[in-house]
């Protein structure tokens, strides 16, 4: 059985506080990419109650995905962006969502982000990241951008931490582990990394940011 | 002296694009921000860091 819509807020402002709750469901946060860090972030996030996600990603679910990503094994060659939307709304199916299945370039940031009022890059690729950490920064400076740097292989989950550069700028991980060093993702680290910016946009939602 | 990443540094006078070049970092995947402020990545040439100057390198790796 699907509880109410009703029940369901109930439940949230009881874990959360009524005023906190409030944030969170009023809150429009944009997730660019859905691989192992957007597709765990969305889930934590869309469980604690975000009103809206916005969600972008041009690729589709492969089977190389499946040891750290939040799909299934039955969603194997469909678009990220489809599944994860069929995914959340199983886990909180009173959220908004928006997708857009495209790639992110720097002549439709401006239009996809403008709804967002925080930003999570989430993207796999490091040239990716700078492009859209910079664009953003540059061009929509009344974001909050949460982003992520450094978490492939078997280090030490303590060793990833959140920084906070500028008033509306963090960035997750720990700053040198690249995937391309041969050490691949884990899953466990890459959620310790994704769990890092979803509490980050919780705390920025809930006015807790020293 | 300039602060950068923590660290000071004797590049007063210099550019950011001058300072990027002379380090290892990788001006396509890095977000330089000068005294809490982002510096546009097409203003590097002309962007010279002074006296106590702040700088943070953000320096991006791949993975996700």
């Amino acid at each position: 059985m699907i509880p109410s819509e009703k029940d369901m807020m109930a439940a949230l402002e009881q874990r959360h506080g009524r005023e906190i709750q409030k944030k969170f469901s009023t809150a429009t946060v944009a997730v660019c990419g859905l691989g192992g860090l957007g597709s765990n972030v969305a889930i934590a996030i869309a469980r604690a109650g975000i009103g809206k996600l916005i969600l972008i990603d041009f690729d589709r679910v492969d089977i190389t995905n499946l040891h750290r990503q939040q799909y299934k094994a039955c969603q194997t060659g469909i678009y990220k962006t489809d599944a994860l939307y069929e995914n959340l709304k199983e886990i909180a199916p009173y959220i908004m969502l928006e997708t857009h299945t495209m790639r992110i370039n720097e002549g439709n940031i401006g239009e996809i982000l403008k709804d967002a009022d925080i930003i999570c890059e989430a993207f796999d690729d490091a040239e990716s990241k700078a492009m859209l950490v910079n664009k953003i920064l540059e061009t929509m400076p009344e974001k909050y951008l949460v982003a992520a740097s450094g978490m492939a292989g078997f280090d030490s989950a303590d060793n990833i931490k959140t920084r906070r550069i500028t008033d509306k700028f963090f960035i997750c991980g720990d700053g040198i582990s690249d995937v391309n060093d041969g050490i691949g993702l884990v899953s466990s680290r890459v959620m310790v990394c994704a769990a890092h910016q979803a509490h980050v946009i919780l705390r920025i939602l809930a006015g807790i940011e020293e | 002296m300039v602060k950068v990443n923590g660290k000071e540094i004797d590049i007063a006078g210099k550019t950011v694009e001058e300072y990027i070049s002379s380090t290892d970092f990788d001006p396509k995947r890095i977000a330089v921000e000068r005294n809490g402020e982002i510096v546009p990545k097409a203003q590097y040439g002309e962007t010279i860091l002074a006296e106590n100057d702040v700088v943070e390198v953000v320096s991006f790796v791949g993975g996700g």
